[in-house]
C-alpha cells in the first residue's frame, strides 16, 4: 500500500555491471543487515527518536482528524439549531453526497484537475527543471528557480489579482499580448485555466524535491555509465531514474494528495461558470462554510481521503510491477 | 519496539473523539446568565471586537473605537469611580471568516464582551444559543434606554428575533437605481428619471441599447456576486411583486410562485435580451467590473446600495482610487426602485427597497453584563454616532444624527428620508442564508440561459431541501 | 574533483565539450561534425524552451512588478507613471512590520520543529524495523489532508481552547507542525533510505560512535532533503491564513498572511496600492531565506556522495 521502503532495494544497481566505487565492502552480522540498524541505534533510542514526532502528530493531527470524521456522521453545523443539538445521521451525509449529481461531477473535475496539473504538469515540469538545473549556468538557474519559487510563495489573495490581470476580459495582459479582444478565458475555458494555473502555482515543490533527490545520485555511477558509452538519455534511464524512483513515487503521492485538497482554483473561477470548475475542495467550501453544513463537509473529506487511498494503491502497484523487490 | 498499528490508532482516536463529542453539542444555552453579576465591580475589563482594523478594512470605524469610544467610556467610568480597561480586537477579513471565528468563540463561551454582527446573522446565532435577548443578559435596563426613540421600528427590526431585541443597531442602508445622466441625455432620456414599473426600466434599457459600447442595465445576479445578488437584485424585485420572501405569520418561504417566476422572467429579459451583460454576472470579479465600467460611463443603469455612492464612485481619488468619479455629483442620478406595476409592491407600495445593517451584540457569557451594556449605550449615543458619521459618511441608525450629518449629501439624505420609510428588511430566520444561496443559483441559471420556469423549479427543490417542504409556499 | 568539474561543464552552454564526452560519448557511428551540429540544434531548442518557461512563469508576475510603483493601481498590469508613495503608505501602516515579524516567528519556529522531529523520526523509521510503518505513515499523511481542511477548524479550536493555547503563537506552531510532520517524515525517509548501508557499516567498523555516524555520515547526505523540507514547511506556514486567524485573537500577534486580507474596504473593494506593495515586501523574506538555505545547505550539486 505504501511505497517500497525495503532497504536492500535502495542500492541503485550500477550500470553495465560495474561495481559502485563505494567504500570497500565491510562484513556485517546478518542480524544487523536484516534489521538495518547498522549504526547500532538500539530500540530504546529509536523509540526516543520517533516519539516526539508521534506525540505531536497524535495530539494535533490524529485527534482532530478523527473528531472531524466523527462530525461527518452528524447533521452538524456551527450555527443555527444544528449547532445546539446535532442529530446523529449515521451514513446519511454519505448517501446524500453519493446521490448528488453535483458531487459526481465535482469528483470527475477533480480527477481531471489532479491528473492534468499535478501528476502530469507539475511532476514532469518539476523533474525537467531539476534535471536541466544540474548543468545550467548559474544566472539562468537562479532566475528561473526564483521565478518558479515566487509563483509558489505569493499569498493566495495576491495570486488572484495576478491572474485577474493576466486573464481579464477588457484589460488582460494575455489578450493584449496575443491580440484577442473581449476573450474571457476563465469563463470559456475554466478547467484549462485552473490546470495551467496550478502548474504555474505548484511546480516549485516538485522542482525542489527533485533537485534534492538528483543531488543524492552518486556521481561515480554517472561517471561509470559515461565511460561505458551511455548517452545522456541512457544515463537518465538506467542510472538516475532507478535511484530517484522512490522520490518520484513520494512526490507524485504528495502532490496528488495536495492537489486533491487544493482550494486555490476558487480564487480564479469561484468554481464557475455554473459549477464547470467546481473541484471537490471548492464544493466542500461551498457546502461546509458558505452553506453551513459542516457535517456534510466532513463526510466529503473522508470520501476525498478514500479516493486518494485508491490512487495511492494504484501508484504503488504500478511501481512494483516495474521493478521486483530485490532480496 | 512496536508502535500502535494504524487500526488501533484510528480506533482509539475515534473512541476519544466520541467521548469528547459531548463538547460538540454542548448546550451553552443551559446555564443561565446573571444580569447582576459584578454590577458593583470597581475594576472592569471589557473587550470589543469588530471586523475592522486600524490601517486596513473599515479603518474609520476602527479608529473611532480606539480613539473616541474607548477613551470616552473609560473617562465616564472613572467619573463614577470605576477603573475600566477596554481593549479592541479588530479583524479585517471576509465576513464569512469573521463570522466563523466569532461563532467558535461564542461556542466556547470565550471571546469579546461586545461584538459587531450583521443583522442577517442574528437568526443563526440566536438559534444556536450563542446570543441571548438583551433582557436576559442585562435585565430591565435596556428597555428603558432613551436612545430607542431615535431608532425607527424598522431599523430595530434588524436586530430583533422572535420579538426580542438582541442588540443595538449601528447603521443601516438602502438600495436605489443609479443611472448615468450623460448617457441618458444621449439616448434621449430625461435627466430626472423615475420609472414607475419594470416595463419602464426595460424601455429605458432599449433606448440605451442604441448607444455604442454601453451596457444598458446591470442588476446583480448569479453566484459569484454572493449576497449582493439577493439583497441588491432579487429581493428588491420580489418586494415589487407584492409579497415578501418570507411570511412571518405562516412561517413559509416563497417557492416557485408567480412572483418568483416574474422576477426570474425580468432577469431573462435583461440578460437574454441583450440589455445586460451576462458574462459580468458569471465572472468571479464581476461586481468589481461593474463598478469600474459604471465609473467609466459604460453602464447606463446599475442597482446598488448607498455603499456604492460613498465608497466606490466618490469624487476623491484618494478614497475611491480608480473607480472614483470626480464629476459624480453632476453625472450620476438615482431613482427609487419601482414595483412591477404601480401599487404592486409590498403593502401596495409604488416603490420598494431592501435594507440591511449591522449592530452591536452582547456576549451572554460576559463577566460584566451591566458595564458591557453601558458601553453599548455609549457607542450608540448621539455624541458617539455623530463622531462616527463624521469620520465616515454613512446612514446612522439614529434619526437625530442623520438629520445633522447627512445634510450635505444629497443621495444619503434622499435614502434616509425617501427610501427608508418604504424599505424592507431581510428575514432574520436561521435558514435565510441557505435560501439566499438557492436564490443566487436560480438567477445564475437564468443568466446562463435556462428558462425562468425551469430555474424556479430547481430553486423550489433546493428550498424544500433547506427548510422542509411544509415551509414552502408554491404557486 | 576534476571529474566533477568536467561533468558539470558537459551540459552547459559554455561551449566547451569535455574530451571524455566527445571521445566516447557520441559513439562510433557519428563523426565529430554531426555530433556538434546535433549539439547546436539541441541547444537551440533547449534555449527556446527555457525562454518560454521564463515567460510562462514571469508573465503573471508582471502585475506585481508594476503595480506597487503605479500612481493609479488597478486590476490592469500597467504602469501609468512612477511613484514610491505606495511604499510610504505601507511604511506608515501600523500593521506592516509587526506582522512580518510574527510571520517569521511562526514559520521559522514551525519549520525548525518540523525539520528536527521529522529527521529523527525518519532516521529511526528507516533503520529500525517496525511492522506496518509504511501503512502508518501513509495513514497519517492522509489524515493530514483532513486537518488542513476548513471542516477541521471546529475540533482544533475546541481542543486548543481546552489546552489553554488559544491566542498563543506557540499553539499555532504546534497545530501547523502537526499537520506538516507526516509529509515531512515521508519525504525525509526517502533520503535516509537512499544512504547505502555500507557507509554506516564501514564507519562503525572504524570505531565511530552512533552519534558520530549520524553527524558525519548520515547528516551530510540527507541535508538537501532537510533543506527541501525546511523551505517547504516555511512556505506552508508563511502562506497559511485560516489557522493563525482563528486561533489568535490579539491582532498584534497576527502574521502577514492575515494582514494581507485586511487591505479591503467594507464592501470588499481591494486597496491595490497597499496589497501590491505589501505582497512585494511579503515575498522578500521567503526568497531571501530560500537563497540562503540554497547556498548554505542546499540544493547545489556538491557531488552527492563522494566516491
Amino acid at each position: 500500500m505504501a511505497p517500497s521502503t525495503s532497504p536492500a532495494a535502495d542500492l541503485a544497481p550500477a550500470p553495465g555491471g560495474a561495481p559502485a566505487p563505494a567504500p570497500g565492502p565491510v562484513a556485517t552480522t546478518p542480524r544487523a543487515r536484516r534489521d538495518g540498524d547498522v549504526v547500532g541505534l538500539g530500540r530504546a533510542r529509536a523509540v526516543a527518536f520517533v516519539a516526539p514526532a508521534l506525540v505531536l502528530v497524535g495530539v494535533f493531527l490524529v485527534f482532530p482528524a478523527a473528531w472531524t470524521l466523527y462530525l461527518g456522521l452528524l447533521d452538524y453545523s456551527l450555527t443555527g439549531s444544528g449547532a445546539q443539538a446535532p442529530v446523529f445521521v449515521g451514513l446519511g451525509n454519505y448517501t446524500s453526497a453519493l446521490s448528488d449529481p453535483a458531487f459526481a461531477k465535482s469528483l470527475y473535475l477533480t480527477l481531471l484537475f489532479v491528473g492534468g496539473s499535478a501528476v502530469l504538469g507539475q511532476n514532469v515540469l518539476g523533474f525537467s527543471l531539476a534535471w536541466y538545473f544540474r548543468a545550467a549556468q548559474r544566472p539562468v538557474r537562479a532566475t528561473l528557480s526564483v521565478l518558479v519559487l515566487l509563483a509558489w510563495i505569493l499569498p493566495g489573495s495576491v495570486v488572484a489579482f495576478l491572474w485577474q490581470a493576466l486573464l481579464d476580459r477588457r484589460n488582460g495582459t494575455l489578450n493584449a499580448l496575443i491580440g484577442t479582444t473581449d476573450m474571457a478565458w476563465a469563463l470559456d475555458h475554466p478547467m484549462a485555466v485552473i490546470i495551467v494555473f496550478n502548474i504555474w502555482r505548484g511546480t516549485a515543490f516538485s522542482m525542489l524535491l527533485y533537485t534534492a533527490a538528483l543531488s543524492t545520485v552518486p556521481r561515480s555511477h554517472l561517471e561509470v555509465a559515461r565511460m561505458a558509452g551511455a548517452t545522456r538519455w541512457q544515463q537518465l534511464r538506467d542510472v538516475v531514474l532507478p535511484t530517484v524512483k522512490r522520490h518520484i513515487l513520494t512526490n507524485t503521492l504528495l502532490i496528488t494528495l495536495w492537489t486533491f485538497n487544493d482550494f486555490s482554483p476558487y480564487l480564479l473561477t469561484g468554481g464557475g461558470p455554473n459549477r464547470e470548475s467546481e473541484v471537490l475542495p471548492v464544493y466542500i467550501y461551498k457546502e461546509a462554510i458558505i452553506g453551513g453544513h459542516l457535517g456534510y463537509g466532513s463526510a466529503i473529506s473522508l470520501l476525498l481521503l478514500l479516493a486518494n487511498l485508491v490512487i495511492a494503491v494504484v501508484y504503488v502497484r504500478l511501481l512494483r510491477t516495474r521493478e521486483p523487490e530485490a532480496a | 519496539m512496536r508502535l500502535p498499528s494504524r487500526a488501533t490508532l484510528l480506533v482509539s482516536g475515534l473512541a476519544t473523539s466520541v467521548v469528547l463529542s459531548g463538547c460538540v453539542g454542548a448546550k451553552s444555552a443551559e446555564d443561565k446568565s446573571d444580569p447582576k453579576a459584578n454590577a458593583d465591580a470597581k475594576d472592569v475589563t471589557l473587550v470589543i471586537s469588530a471586523n475592522d482594523v486600524v490601517g486596513g478594512k473599515n479603518a474609520a470605524e476602527a479608529s473611532w473605537i480606539t480613539e473616541k469610544v474607548i477613551p470616552g467610556f473609560v473617562k465616564a467610568q472613572k467619573d463614577k469611580g470605576v477603573t475600566a480597561k477596554v481593549t479592541f480586537n479588530g479583524s479585517g477579513v471576509e465576513d464569512e471568516q469573521y463570522k466563523t471565528k466569532l461563532e467558535l468563540n461564542l461556542k466556547t463561551g470565550s471571546g469579546s464582551d461586545v461584538f459587531a454582527a450583521d443583522g442577517i446573522w442574528l437568526g443563526e446565532l440566536a438559534s444556536a444559543g450563542y446570543v441571548k435577548p438583551l433582557k436576559d443578559v442585562v435585565g430591565d435596563k435596556p428597555a428603558s434606554w432613551d436612545g430607542w426613540s431615535q431608532i425607527s421600528k424598522a431599523v430595530q427590526q434588524n436586530l430583533t428575533f422572535k420579538d426580542q431585541l438582541y442588540g443595538v443597531p449601528n447603521g443601516t442602508d438602502g438600495r436605489v437605481l443609479y443611472f448615468n445622466k450623460k448617457l441618458f441625455a444621449q439616448a434621449g432620456l430625461p435627466e430626472s428619471w423615475q420609472p414607475t414599473s419594470w416595463d419602464e426600466i426595460l424601455q429605458a434599457g432599449q433606448a440605451l441599447k442604441k448607444l455604442k459600447g454601453v451596457t444598458p442595465i446591470q442588476i446583480n445576479a448569479g453566484v459569484p456576486m454572493g449576497e449582493a445578488t439577493t439583497a441588491q437584485g432579487f429581493l428588491p424585485l420580489l418586494a415589487g411583486t407584492g409579497k415578501p420572501l418570507y411570511d412571518d405569520g405562516s412561517g413559509s418561504w416563497q417557492g416557485d410562485t408567480q412572483g418568483v417566476k416574474d422576477v426570474l422572467g425580468f432577469y431573462q429579459k435583461l440578460y437574454g435580451g441583450g440589455l445586460g451583460d451576462p458574462r459580468m454576472q458569471q465572472d468571479k470579479a464581476g461586481r468589481d467590473q461593474s463598478f469600474a465600467e459604471f465609473s467609466q460611463g459604460k453602464i447606463g443603469i446599475l442597482a446598488e446600495g448607498d455603499y456604492f455612492w460613498r465608497s466606490v464612485i466618490c469624487p476623491s481619488k484618494a478614497d475611491c482610487a480608480t473607480t472614483s468619479m470626480p464629476d459624480r455629483d453632476k453625472v450620476v442620478g438615482w431613482a427609487k426602485i419601482p414595483a412591477q406595476k404601480p401599487k404592486g409592491g409590498v403593502n401596495g407600495q409604488d416603490f420598494v427597497s431592501v435594507s440591511g445593517g449591522s449592530g452591536w451584540m452582547l456576549n451572554p457569557k460576559t463577566k460584566y453584563p451591566q458595564q458591557a451594556w453601558e458601553l453599548m449605550e455609549f457607542m450608540a449615543s448621539k455624541e458617539m454616532q455623530t463622531e462616527l458619521s463624521k469620520a465616515q459618511i454613512r446612514i446612522s441608525a439614529r434619526g437625530d444624527v442623520n438629520n445633522e450629518t447627512l445634510k450635505n449629501d444629497p443621495l444619503l439624505s434622499f435614502i434616509s428620508s425617501e427610501v427608508l420609510p418604504l424599505t424592507t428588511y431581510r428575514p432574520s430566520d436561521e435558514k435565510y442564508n441557505e435560501v439566499s444561496l438557492a436564490i443566487q443559483q436560480a438567477t445564475a441559471d437564468v443568466v446562463a440561459g435556462k428558462s425562468p420556469d425551469e430555474a424556479a423549479k430547481t430553486y423550489s427543490t433546493s428550498l424544500e431541501k433547506a427548510v422542509g417542504a411544509e415551509h414552502v409556499a408554491g404557486s | 574533483m576534476s571529474t566533477v568539474a568536467g561533468q558539470r561543464r558537459s551540459g552547459t552552454g559554455s561551449g566547451t565539450v569535455s574530451g571524455s564526452r566527445s571521445g566516447t560519448g557520441s559513439g562510433p557511428g557519428r563523426g565529430l561534425g554531426a555530433g556538434a551540429l546535433r549539439l547546436v540544434a539541441g541547444r537551440s531548442v533547449m534555449y527556446a524552451v527555457v525562454c518560454l518557461l521564463v515567460v510562462f512563469f514571469a508573465l503573471p508576475l508582471l502585475w506585481l512588478v508594476l503595480t506597487p510603483f503605479s500612481p493609479t493601481p488597478s486590476y490592469k498590469a500597467s504602469l501609468s507613471g512612477f511613484t514610491l508613495a505606495n511604499f510610504e503608505d505601507l511604511l506608515a501602516n501600523p500593521q506592516t512590520w509587526p506582522s512580518i515579524r510574527n510571520s517569521l516567528v511562526l514559520s521559522v519556529g514551525s519549520s525548525l520543529l518540523v525539520i528536527v522531529l521529522a529527521a529523527l523520526a525518519a532516521y529511526a523509521l528507516s533503520r529500525v524495523r517496525i511492522p506496518g510503518r509504511d501503512q502508518l505513515l501513509y495513514a497519517l499523511l492522509l489524515l493530514s489532508s483532513i486537518v488542513t481542511g476548513t471542516a477541521a477548524m471546529v475540533p482544533i479550536f475546541l481542543m486548543l481552547f481546552q489546552l489553554g493555547l488559544i491566542d498563543r503563537q506557540f499553539g499555532v506552531v504546534l497545530v501547523l507542525s502537526g499537520g506538516l510532520l507526516p509529509a515531512a517524515v515521508f519525504m525525509l525517509k526517502d533520503f535516509v533510505d537512499s544512504i547505502p548501508r555500507s557507509y554506516e557499516e564501514s564507519a562503525r567498523v572504524f570505531g565511530a560512535s552512533p552519534s558520530q555516524i549520524l553527524r558525519h555520515v548520515v547528516l551530510p547526505v540527507i541535508r538537501p532533503g532537510m533543506a527541501t523540507v525546511g523551505v517547504w514547511a516555511l512556505v506552508q506556514v508563511w502562506g497559511n491564513f485560516l489557522v493563525p486567524y482563528v486561533l489568535l485573537s490579539d491582532p498584534s500577534k497576527q502574521p502577514a498572511a492575515v494582514v494581507m486580507y485586511t487591505f479591503y474596504d467594507a464592501g470588499g473593494q481591494p486597496n491595490f496600492a497597499l496589497i501590491s506593495t505589501f505582497a512585494l515586501v511579503y515575498s522578500v523574506p521567503v526568497v531571501v531565506l530560500y537563497l540562503f538555505v540554497n547556498r548554505r545547505y542546499g540544493f547545489a550539486f556538491q557531488g552527492g556522495i563522494k566516491g
